[in-house]
């Protein structure tokens, strides 16, 4: 976070600055900010990374789908559609529980943006994805497992 | 360097379907390089913002976890053909990249 920091220092030319950004909402990571901290990314395990993301315990949900292939060839190109059907939902995180740092790519919604990401991750193995959403102030987890017959990092 | 992005948005009922590829070598910073066994610097997004019509409608963060070429695909409620999508990117050497398109 020490980067927000900075920008706020930058820009706080007057004493009143912070408190507009406060106000406007600036200063409350994960939603005008979207992105989790840089750490959760370098994490190297599933609990660290979650745990850099401020995620204690997420409940399990139904109402998340993850449509990613049952078997992965190209463990570089894994295509994987996250949909959740959960009202309110903010921010779609998706993770790859092996890969070296598993926090893959997060989402945060604004304005009408739906509830839905499409993108294509890497998979180092066999494993499970992931997919974290945040619906007010709950998170909820869904999992799918992806078998990957080369991977895609590292080589 | 920044290569161009495409950007795709069609309306599906009331929703637009949009759909980005951005080219970039998306670079973890683990892989070896094959002929002389050095590491290939990390090169990746970091993070990538849409806005419709100048609104933010997505935020997103990446990691050295997506494929090469990211592909991003998200729907937006409420918007109308003729409306300006702009997504813009920025990788963790300051690179960045903006494209617009329009809904139709």
């Amino acid at each position: 976070m020490n980067s927000l920091r900075r920008n706020v220092l930058k820009s706080a030319a007057g004493a009143g600055t912070v408190a507009v950004a406060v106000a406007a909402g600036l200063l409350k990571p994960g939603q005008a900010l979207a992105a989790y901290p840089r750490s959760a990314y370098e994490a190297k395990s599933l609990a660290d990374a979650m745990k850099n993301m401020g995620v204690a315990s997420p409940a399990d949900s139904k109402d998340i789908v993850i449509k990613a292939p049952d078997i992965a060839e190209n463990g570089a190109v894994v295509p994987v559609e996250v949909t959740s059907g959960i009202a309110g939902t903010t921010a779609i995180a998706i993770l790859a529980e092996k890969n070296n740092t598993p926090l893959v790519c997060d989402f945060s919604f604004k304005g009408g943006a739906q509830g839905f990401v499409s993108t294509r991750i890497k998979m180092g193995a066999t494993s499970l994805v992931r997919a974290l959403v945040t619906a007010g102030d709950k998170t909820y987890v869904a999992a799918k497992e992806v078998k990957v017959t080369i991977g895609g990092c590292g080589g | 360097m920044a290569e161009p992005m495409r950007i795709r948005a069609t309306m599906q009922g009331d929703v637009a379907d949009i759909k980005v590829l951005m080219n970039h070598p998306m670079e973890t910073g683990q892989r070896k390089d094959a002929k002389t066994g050095q590491l290939v610097p990390a090169h990746y997004i970091t993070t990538v913002t849409a806005t419709l019509n100048g609104a933010p409608v997505l935020e997103a963060g990446m990691g050295g976890g997506v494929s090469r070429n990211p592909y991003l695909g998200f729907k937006v409620k409420g918007a109308k053909a003729g409306d300006k999508v702009a997504v813009n990117w920025v990788d963790n050497t300051g690179d960045k990249n903006a494209a617009e398109a329009t809904v139709g």
